[in-house]
């Protein structure tokens, strides 16, 4: 077990205290109050650093008031700060001056919890019509939901007025076999002038869901946030759970959630970039990137029970293994997908048509990325070196990762074709790591023994196929889930991608929207 | 252009039979014979999110890659519920979504046939009861709008998808 020590960051007046266990490089600290909560956000953007969630919880059943939780990253890893706010009038410093991504974070956190930002944008973000606006489903003396009618909103879009401008709205149903979510497009003739989002409509509750859970059935939850990520959900929870119970998995466990996580990033990745060349008028991509796809699921769900790997990651270590057989399934799979995967990039950078509507379509640069503090794929679209798996020079990552030196994919252009690039690096070298893993496997317990540790709490990061997912765990004091909060990276990107169209026509949309597919279920949880 | 023939060349046709629907065989022919007889022309889908984790939506998209191949069927989604025959619904149905479905509902033309997907959707198994009624859900498709087939699964894969499909053509 690691020992635990104190530092400080940036020389801010809040002593953190390093998370024990073998999850990412993080550290715990607590505010003293509003000041210094600020002045942290401040020193953190100040150095380049990024907001990557924020949450709110309910403590005054413990005699306490409420709690404003955040996690920021800076170069060393990420610091989690909490602050603590009275009971009688909740509210806490605006971040959104600093980090805009803060802004829909601290909209749900009042929509949920009911404590207020002292912020300009106050409009309700996950609360349409279907509870009234003075009950927050996350309070502990919340009770049954008032009854009321849920009758269709009217949500306060920003108008953009001039000669010739119209909307153009998108949803929540959409055109295709998509997630549900409102795209409000000002346009004049075909360019976009704007473009304004409006999510929540996947809202399922979860959080209350899990409020009370015991461990397992957390687990289940949390790896339904959002379908496509379950792996990276899962994993995110059960390094949360373990740090905050002073458990550590084997290094066998270790290694097949990374096998597992790469799988996972494979099969996401290859449906995309399918989809990518379908939206670009190629249906030849579609059907070739869809047929791999489908070869890499059945495989999942012949070596480990389910196409897409639910509940194969648990708190202490794995629900499954791969036995010897499975185990040369997969490396063959891995050469012969590297081999398809290499001639289908061939084809697509070959082809003119398919380049043409790529290239300086939807970019974001450098800047923009750090300012909405972006992460995962996207990011690296845009040249940045983010990635929880690879070492820097200031940050080394947990394990598995630390013996496997992966190669962080990045690309400077920040367009759709950025994205594609980096899309089929990561391919590759998720192949690479995945034989590695495969052919590497140490001996170990599959899964050991949790041991609820009442009132503990923890955090864990992965680095899932679209960024960097976040969950945040809290014991209650009979050892159940007392609060969880699964953070999703669409949170920071979807702000991105209103960005991204600016400069585009509206035809476009749907192929900017694709490069990065964004998950609406993970951001309105 | 010659690299991309190639591997359309090489790749082959891997379509795949359609599975049986009940407990007889039916092959292509006959699977499309049924939707002829009982539609008199192609079947359209509208597909409906109304709340799930999108992993059901992953396996829908299954259903259109080459192994399973179900526009050759001639079943094929399209982008408006007025030119629906049959709404395949996923998802517990959030209070958020609640009135797009229902007036989803309400622009599909008579007589229309309604599939939910999913533990979620059906309200069925753990997954189903984890996901139930709450402040921000209403729990099952059938708690929102009539419901022909239920096709249950976490997510259930494409094969049980099209069986579902099918099952919902029979009843009429």
């Amino acid at each position: 077990m690691t020992t635990t020590t104190l530092r400080r960051f940036h020389s801010e007046p809040i002593d953190f205290e390093s998370q024990p266990g073998v999850g990412a490089p993080l550290w715990r600290g607590r505010a003293a109050d509003s000041e210094d909560f600020l002045r942290f956000a401040i020193s953190v953007h100040r150095h380049d650093g990024r907001l990557c969630a924020l949450w709110g919880s309910d403590e005054r059943a413990a005699g306490q008031g409420f709690r404003v939780h955040a996690v920021f990253a800076l170069d060393e890893g990420w610091q989690y700060l909490t602050l603590d706010v009275p009971a009688d009038n909740p509210a806490y410093p605006d971040l959104a001056g600093i980090f805009p991504a803060a802004s829909r974070m601290q909209r749900a956190t009042y929509d949920l919890v009911g404590i207020r930002h002292d912020g300009e944008d106050q409009r309700p973000w996950l609360r349409h019509g279907g509870w009234p606006a003075d009950w927050f489903p996350l309070r502990h003396d919340a009770g049954d939901p008032p009854a009321q009618e849920n009758l269709p909103t009217d949500y306060d879009f920003v108008k953009v007025g001039g000669e010739g401008a119209h909307e153009i709205p998108v949803g929540p149903i959409h055109a295709g076999i998509i997630e549900p979510g409102h795209f409000r497009f000002t346009v004049v003739g075909e360019r976009v002038l704007r473009l304004e989002q409006r999510l929540g409509y996947q809202h399922k509750g979860i959080e209350c869901r899990l409020a009370g859970a015991d461990f397992a059935t957390g687990a289940k939850l949390v790896g339904r946030v959002s379908g496509d990520s379950t792996c990276a959900f899962a994993w995110a929870y059960a390094d949360a759970i373990e740090a905050a119970c002073g458990v550590e998995p084997s290094a066998r466990a270790l290694a097949l959630r990374a096998l597992l996580l790469e799988r996972e990033r494979v099969a996401n990745h290859l449906g995309d970039l399918g989809a990518l060349g379908n939206d670009a008028a190629l249906a030849f991509g579609l059907s070739q990137f869809f047929r791999l796809k489908e070869d890499w699921v059945r495989l999942n769900a012949q070596v480990f029970g389910h196409r897409f790997l639910m509940d194969s990651i648990v708190p202490g270590g794995v629900a499954m293994d791969a036995d010897a057989a499975g185990l040369e399934a997969i490396v063959a799979q891995c050469a012969a997908m590297a081999r398809e995967v290499r001639e289908l990039q061939h084809v697509y950078d070959e082809h003119a048509g398919l380049q043409d509507r790529f290239l300086t379509t939807g970019i974001i640069d450098t800047a923009l990325a750090r300012d909405l503090s972006l992460s995962g794929m996207a990011a690296r679209a845009t040249g940045m070196l983010l990635d929880a798996r690879c070492h820097r020079h200031d940050y080394a990552p947990p394990p598995p990762w630390d013996k496997l030196a992966v190669r962080p994919a990045s690309d400077e252009r920040g367009d759709v074709a950025a994205r594609a690039a980096v899309r089929f690096a990561e391919v590759y070298e998720s192949l690479r790591l995945i034989r590695l893993l495969a052919t590497s496997l140490p001996a170990g317990e599959l899964r050991v023994v949790v041991q609820p540790v009442p009132g503990a709490s923890g955090v864990g990061v992965i680095e899932g196929w679209r960024g960097e997912v976040i969950v945040g765990v809290q014991l209650g004091a009979t050892g159940r889930l007392a609060r969880c909060h699964p953070h999703d990276p669409s949170w920071q990107a979807w702000p991105a991608l209103e960005h991204a169209v600016l400069r585009d026509i509206v035809p476009d949309f749907p192929l900017i929207n694709k490069s990065f597919n964004l998950s609406y279920a993970g951001q309105d949880i | 252009m010659i690299s991309l023939l190639k591997r359309i060349f090489l790749a082959g046709i891997v379509s795949e039979l359609p599975p049986p629907a009940g407990d007889q065989g039916r092959e292509m022919e006959r699977l499309q014979d049924e939707v002829l007889r009982i539609l008199g022309r192609a079947l359209t889908i509208r597909a409906v999110d109304a709340g799930s984790c999108n992993a059901c939506e992953l396996e829908i998209h299954a259903l259109n890659n080459p192994y399973y191949n179900l526009e050759g069927s001639g079943i094929k989604f399209v982008a408006s519920p007025r030119h629906a025959d049959m709404l395949l619904v996923t998802g517990p149905v959030t209070k958020n979504m609640e009135n797009a479905l229902k007036i989803a509902y309400d622009c599909t033309p008579d007589p229309k046939l309604v599939v939910a997907v999913g533990d979620c959707g059906c309200g069925c198994g753990e997954v189903g009861s984890l996901f139930g009624p709450n402040y921000a859900t209403c729990g099952a498709v059938e708690n929102v709008i009539p419901v022909d087939v239920r096709v249950p699964g976490c997510p259930p894969p494409p094969l049980a998808l099209m069986q579902g499909i099918l099952a919902a053509i029979k009843t009429r």
